[in-house]
């Protein structure tokens, strides 16, 4: 097995508004292995974004973490001071952000901007700074980057942005990488581009990827293991393989049936909107908008029932007394592939 | 941008054209004459010294001369000052004024960049609503009040420095920081909503990702960027310090150009009135190009997007 | 854990529909735009006292006009020039009739041989007249002199800026040519001219700073106009065929709203500090007329011997510029949420 190099337990987060304390994170407990690639996926809301600020460290000023523990290696993330988290962020755990457009310094140099970690970290020298920050560029697949090294963000396009903001996540070979959603604000095109270039970059630099998405369709050729988010909670997780083709929790199903597939003849939306954190719900809070809810959804909250060694669901439907129901068409046949993965892997 | 420099000099020339004109057409509309003691002087007197200044002369020949006299410098002889050219006038008082205003806009955007700065950075503690509260205060209470409160506690109470006149730098201490309160207490609003807005933005939440200190992203960072746009106050600081030249050079018995505008008003002394009015928008119009140019060069979105226009 | 896994079939009952909750319900109270800025406006405490402040100001200076106006200040009483302030029952030292003269407090009522029940609340000025009375004057004459300037200004600016902006092109390009010009020339070199033009007074003050303000409202609403002009909603209204002056009336004077509101109250103190300081050099109002700026002139003379005839206007006028200017910033947070959070 590989090692384990962060192990996140129980997080609770709260956000204090003019409203009320908001729990953004109820109990969200998950894990990353060195050069494993984890999925978080849920839609806007869910606590995606809020989970991976709090393990830099980045939180909000109105953010509180009220219990849990973020262990990396052996060392808890929430118990170190803002210079300890200095010296972790950008050096240990990198991160990538959603808009390349605004996440450059308009004003300086992309070479200066790419060699600060460098500089902070490695305490190297700027002239060795740049020509590794010069490496760096030519990695990500800037071309002639001799000349652009020195020019500023505005002269680059979004995707070569978005590659300039991968090199300054990358330059001090982290081993842990966050990429929340990286390519929402990209072309399709680029997309593709990006997300290869991501994948190349971690076989070279051995890194770990936590990668926040809320577009199923990324994640299938990017992950190696999907954790589904919902209302501040972890709902289901497994391998990509088994989340993809033997998903439990009724939000999973409709995840998937909302996605497009060559197949489907139309897309299935999820009715209703997510519950309010202000009052979360006390049983499972998908209860609302499930069409197979049942008492025991509105009244407590269900357990992770196990799957499989890697897989989890929390869901009612999976107690051994729940009654048998149909999952929507799209499931049944997904689940049919997923025995023909099977059969081939044991094969 | 050679190109947007040029427009820029054809409306600066048009602009002072045009304050050349409405400013000579006016004093000319002006009832009276500019002679304080009319009623002492004969008919003849009156003639001579009519011919002397050129006032016999149909309107728009003086118009001419007078256009033409100021393309070599030449802005007529003041009523008042015992004959003297205007030019020589304002050239003798430039230096103090000049330096009055330089040092008052030093003192109050360093000043202000610091206090705004401070503020930002410890956004919403009982610091940044002491910042706050000063700067509101310094906007709000007028230069000329303050310069009477200084003169009177600091200099004739206390007698730290001098209480009136001009010589050396202990006497442009007081003026200066009266002077410089008005833009002290704008820049560090300016600065203080800038870095805020700054420090919310992506590519700070990256250098801190990257794990930059606080300290070396609000000087990295932040602070280059909340400081660019506060070139394009540079033109409202040199209205303000030209307004205010006029009362606290008064009050300090400072020998400026505002103060002697001042005079040349409640005295009626015309020729002096048009050439400060001049020299007051020669120098703003010549300050807007300037910052238009520092802009350009400082940022780096403008410099290299060609133009600029 | 095991025991919470105990269930019997009963928990697995189907949920009925009729207790499936309201989903789709908003949780917190809807509020409008100009609910949500006064909710804002409410929470900052400066504001509001500046609000209060504002409008007790108006009230006073105003209401006071069939006690205190310009017949009842001409009358002069040299016999009582110069008096400190004397509050009946206040024993503190310049506010009980006593005044420091060379280091000691003397008793200027019993000097002037005042009769002891007269006394002047903020004492009197060198003609003898109650400064009280000349600063809730003065007040009311500088809040006119502001009010109506602005006004002027307002009107002009807003409409420049919305033609403008609204029909772009040529007529924009012109239009900003000539605010360019106007704003290089010092708007005091205006103010100047425009005295030596019309008569110093009230008028012209008015008249100056109107002229000479006008142009950054113009070119706020400009940019806003052109920003505006090309939401989806505008669009929607000119496709449908509606008058532009519909159009403008509907859609963009009510976005416009805040930014002209803010620009107003940031407009009024540069409105009052402009006449304070034209008064005050002695080229604005003069007396016997009053305004802030003339009694700060009057009080600056005798600063050093009779101070209180300056600190108590300048009190004034200070007050009034905080006011304006701390309600103007609670109205742009308030409006504008961003800049605070």
């Amino acid at each position: 097995m590989a090692e384990r190099i962060l192990d996140v337990k129980n997080l609770k987060i709260d956000f204090h508004t003019y409203a009320g304390d908001v729990k953004a994170i109820r109990d969200v407990s998950f894990h990353l292995d060195k050069g494993e690639t984890l999925a978080i996926v849920g839609e806007s809301g869910s606590g995606k974004s809020v989970t991976t600020k709090s393990l830099m460290g980045l939180l909000a000023n109105n953010a509180e973490v009220t219990g849990g523990s973020i262990m990396f290696h052996d060392q808890d993330i929430l118990k170190k001071s803002e210079k300890e988290m200095q010296n972790i962020r950008g050096k240990d755990i990198a991160m990538i952000f959603q808009d390349p457009m605004t996440s450059l310094d308009p004003t300086m140099r992309i070479g200066q901007q790419i060699a600060e970690p460098l500089i902070k970290h490695k305490h190297v020298d700027k002239k060795k700074a740049w020509s590794q920050a010069l490496d760096l560029l030519k990695l990500v697949g800037i071309t002639d980057a001799e000349e652009r090294i020195k020019n500023y963000p505005h002269q680059f396009s979004g995707g070569q942005r978005q590659r300039i903001v991968i090199a300054i996540a990358l330059v001090c070979y982290p081993e842990i990488l966050i990429a929340d959603e990286p390519t929402t604000a990209l072309d399709v095109t680029i997309q593709a581009q990006i997300l290869e270039l991501m994948k190349e970059l971690q076989e070279k630099i051995e890194t770990s990827i936590i990668f926040i998405t809320h577009d199923l369709g990324v994640v299938a050729g990017m992950a190696d293991r999907v954790a589904v988010m919902y209302a501040g909670q972890i709902v289901e997780y497994g391998t990509v393989d088994e989340i993809f083709f033997n998903p439990q929790h009724p939000y999973t199903w409709g995840l998937l049936n909302s996605m497009p597939t060559l197949s489907s003849t139309k897309l299935e939306a999820i009715p209703g909107t997510p519950p309010d954190l202000l009052d979360p719900p006390k049983g499972d809070p998908f209860v609302a908008r499930n069409p197979y809810a049942m008492k025991i959804d509105a009244e407590q909250r269900p357990p992770f029932f196990k799957v499989s060694e890697t897989h989890y669901a929390a869901t009612w439907l999976l107690h051994p007394n729940a009654p048998k129901v149909t999952p929507p068409d799209e499931i049944i046949r997904r689940r049919q592939t997923f025995k023909d993965i099977m059969a081939h892997k044991a094969i | 941008m050679r190109k947007y420099l040029l427009k820029r000099v054809f409306y600066m020339i048009l602009t002072l054209f045009l304050v050349a004109t409405i400013t000579f057409f006016l004093m000319k509309l002006m009832p009276g004459t500019p002679y304080s003691n009319q009623q002492k002087m004969t008919a003849q007197q009156i003639q001579i010294m009519n011919e002397q200044y050129g006032l016999n002369k149909p309107m728009w020949m003086q118009y001419l001369i007078y256009l033409g006299g100021m393309l070599h410098g030449d802005l007529g002889v003041s009523f008042q000052f015992s004959n003297q050219p205007v030019s020589y006038l304002i050239a003798s008082r430039i230096g103090a004024s000049a330096q009055l205003g330089i040092q008052a806009m030093i003192f109050g955007v360093v000043l202000g960049i610091v206090i705004g700065s401070i503020a930002a950075v410890n956004k919403n503690t009982w610091i940044d609503t002491l910042c706050t509260i000063l700067s509101i205060i310094g906007k709000s209470v007028p230069n000329f009040v303050l310069a009477v409160l200084l003169q009177f506690y600091i200099a004739l109470k206390l007698g730290w420095f001098p209480i009136a006149d001009w010589g050396g730098f202990s006497y442009t201490v007081l003026p200066t920081i009266a002077l410089g309160v008005g833009p002290l207490a704008e820049t560090a609003r300016f600065i203080r909503t800038g870095m805020v807005d700054v420090l919310n933005s992506d590519y700070i939440e990256l250098a801190k990702a990257k794990g930059m200190s606080r300290y070396g992203i609000v000087w990295h960072h932040a602070l280059r960027n909340s400081l660019i746009p506060l070139v394009t106050l540079i033109g409202p600081y040199t209205v303000a310090l030209m307004t205010g030249s006029m009362v606290i050079e008064n009050i300090f018995s400072i020998p400026g150009i505002g103060e002697q505008f001042v005079k040349s008003i409640l005295t009626n002394d015309y020729p002096t009135i048009m050439g400060v009015t001049m020299l007051f928008s020669a120098g703003l119009v010549a300050v807007i190009l300037l910052t238009d140019i520092i802009y350009g060069i400082i940022d780096p979105r403008i410099r290299l997007s060609g133009s600029g226009d | 854990m095991e025991e919470k896994l105990k269930l019997g079939p009963e928990n697995f009952e189907a949920l009925p529909k009729a207790e499936e909750l309201d989903n789709e319900k908003i949780a917190a109270p809807s509020l409008t735009f100009v609910q949500d800025a006064w909710r804002r406006l409410k929470m900052n405490k400066g504001a509001l006292i500046s609000f209060i402040i504002i409008v007790l100001m108006i009230i006073i200076s105003f209401g006071s006009t069939p006690f205190i106006n310009h017949d009842s200040l001409v009358k002069s009483a040299p016999k009582y020039a110069n008096l400190p302030a004397k509050i009946p029952g206040v024993p503190i030292n310049g506010l009980n009739g006593k005044l420091k003269v060379s280091g000691e407090w003397v008793d200027e009522y019993k000097q002037n041989n005042v009769p002891d029940n007269k006394y002047f609340v903020l004492g009197t000025d060198y003609l003898g007249h109650s400064l009280a009375e000349r600063i809730i004057y003065g007040t009311k004459i500088s809040l006119i002199v502001a009010l109506v300037a602005t006004f002027f200004d307002l009107t002009l600016g807003v409409a420049y800026g919305i033609v403008s902006g609204w029909r772009g092109g040529r007529v924009d390009n012109v239009m900003q040519r000539i605010i360019e010009i106007i704003s290089s020339i010092p708007s005091l070199v205006i103010v100047v001219l425009m005295l030596i033009v019309l008569k110093p007074g009230m008028t012209s003050i008015i008249a100056a700073i109107a002229i000479s303000s006008w142009t950054t409202m113009a070119r706020m609403i400009r940019a806003e106009t052109l920003q505006l002009k090309s939401q989806e909603y505008v669009l929607a209204a000119r496709t449908l065929g509606e008058s532009p002056w519909k159009i403008a009336w509907k859609h963009l004077v009510p976005n416009l709203s805040s930014i002209i509101i803010i620009q107003t109250m940031y407009t009024i103190p540069t409105a009052i500090f402009f006449e304070a300081f034209l008064s005050f050099i002695g080229i604005g109002i003069s007396a016997p007329q009053t305004s802030l700026g003339v009694l700060l002139n009057d009080g600056q003379k005798n600063f050093q011997f009779l101070p209180y005839q300056m600190w108590y206007p300048a009190i004034v006028l200070c007050v009034l510029m905080i006011a304006f200017n701390l309600l103007g910033d609670g109205l742009r947070d308030a409006f504008d949420p961003k800049t605070r959070r």
